[in-house]
């Protein structure tokens, strides 16, 4: 008896090691819409970028988040890209509609990470044209304000939003008068999709509920649920509520990444 | 009365201990990271035949301006032939040879393709084609996700492969699924987890 609880206890522990072995690399907390980590950014575009990258999530359902990172941990910009988007699991899960702009200042490489769900709406070849023409020109005058500022409008209008309707512009004018329009013709577009999203939250989250109290406690008690579906896959969105109706706590909705996108170096 | 219901009780409380330790066993986790494995292995194939598409087009606008690299457009070309015509069988993630095959045609495209981008650099008009651009910009994420698509797969046979071999759920497995094998998995090359750079 005692040989083969050794005999499991080694067992365990070589699962666990294996675990670890593929361990991911140490990822920067997601304390908001934009991390600056490298502490580049000045506090307005900060602010600013929050705002609009909010709107956008409150209009599309959308995650965007800017990043700029101290150091890429060793690995190219590509490996850590899509790691880090899993990490923090931006985008809502389910639709994967999630992206990153990430830049690296002392490695100056800087990539748009997309999320699955967004890969068809923001192309590679979108994300290059963006980086070399709207980002890149700022970055090499040293600007890191403005070419994140314009490259995050750029994405998030090639994501099909208007964030220049609200925030500060970007760019010239442009078709300003256009996106105001749609700005206001579009409030209810929200709330339909805020209702639909409240409905896969939280329907999921209540349906067992349901069940279990017209059912009653069946025979198989706790086991049968406690392994289940809802502890563990459904409900890790919570978060999202905190991002999507308030500027506070922010966190992703488990969106995930698979290599999509483009990167830049200057 | 009572009597009977302990009867019940201890039978509910034997019946809960055989499903834990059923599931400790890993008699779900078997099938669960099998289904893993193929999932991440459909990935794969689904970005490389991605890969595949995106050549016929590349080769057509390359050729458009640098019709005197004749070689290099007809290694690339053959290269996506070879791997496009080879049969993948239904058990190629347990069949050694067919799998080293499959990972071979793949990096002679990937080696064919990184010439081919190569010499392009000394057609200044082809590099400022947009639709070259384009093309080049989608090549290099259809790298980038046959990349991460790779490591998904690695790590989900890496997990299923230690489930098999180590106790308890290799006895689970032995008992209730005779017919897993551990899965194939890739080579990895320093070379080929780096992801193209193409300057513009």
């Amino acid at each position: 008896m005692k040989a083969l609880a050794r005999f499991l206890t080694a067992a365990f522990a070589f699962v666990v090691w294996a675990n670890v072995a593929s361990a991911a690399p140490d990822f920067p907390p997601l304390t908001g819409r934009v991390v600056d980590e490298a502490g580049v950014l000045s506090d307005g575009v900060k602010r600013d970028l929050t705002e609009m990258l909010a709107a956008h999530e409150r209009q599309t359902t959308d995650q965007v988040v800017v990043v700029t990172l101290k150091s890429l941990r060793g690995l190219t910009i590509e490996q850590y890209g899509y790691q880090l988007g899993r990490a923090w699991g931006i985008g809502p899960k389910g639709t994967n509609r999630g992206a990153l702009l990430i830049i690296s200042p002392t490695t100056h490489d800087v990539r748009i990470e997309v999320g699955y769900g967004l890969e068809g709406t923001l192309t590679d070849a979108q994300s290059k044209l963006i980086i070399e023409n709207i980002i890149l020109p700022y970055f090499r005058k040293g600007d890191f304000d403005g070419g994140v500022r314009n490259g995050t409008i750029t994405i998030l209008q090639a994501l099909g939003g208007h964030p220049t309707a609200k925030a500060q512009q970007a760019e010239p004018a442009g078709d300003t008068g256009q996106a105001g329009d749609r700005g206001n013709g579009g409030f209810h577009i929200p709330i339909i999709v805020l209702v639909i999203i409240f409905w896969i939250l939280f329907g999921r989250f209540l349906w067992p509920l349901l069940f279990l109290g017209g059912g009653g406690r069946s025979r198989w008690g706790g086991g049968g649920w406690s392994g289940g579906g809802w502890s563990s896959g459904g409900f890790s969105g919570g978060g999202f509520s905190g991002g999507g109706f308030s500027g506070g706590g922010f966190s992703g909705g488990g969106g995930s990444f698979g290599g999509g996108g483009a990167s830049g170096h200057w | 009365m009572t009597s009977r219901f302990a009867n019940i009780a201890s039978r509910v409380a034997a019946l809960c201990l055989v499903a834990f330790g059923l599931s400790a066993c890993g008699i779900n986790t078997i099938p669960s990271q099998d289904e893993q494995v193929k999932a991440a292995w459909s990935e794969v194939l689904n970005q490389y035949q991605r890969r595949a598409d995106l050549i016929p087009n590349l080769v057509a606008t390359v050729k458009g301006y640098a019709k005197q690299e004749e070689t290099v457009l007809k290694e690339v070309t053959e290269a996506r032939a070879h791997a496009t015509q080879m049969t993948i069988p239904s058990d190629i993630l347990t069949n050694p040879q067919k799998f080293h095959e499959f990972e071979q045609n793949q990096a002679a495209i990937s080696g064919a393709l990184g010439r081919l981008l190569a010499v392009s650099e000394a057609y200044p008009d082809l590099k400022s084609n947009q639709n070259f651009l384009a093309l080049q910009a989608q090549l290099e994420g259809t790298e980038n996700r046959i990349t991460v698509a790779r490591k998904d797969y690695i790590d989900a046979v890496q997990r299923y492969n230690t489930t098999l071999r180590t106790i308890p759920t290799r006895w689970t497995a032995a008992i209730f699924y005779p017919d897993a094998k551990p899965r194939e998995t890739f080579t990895i090359s320093p070379k080929a987890q780096e992801a193209p750079h193409v300057q513009f």
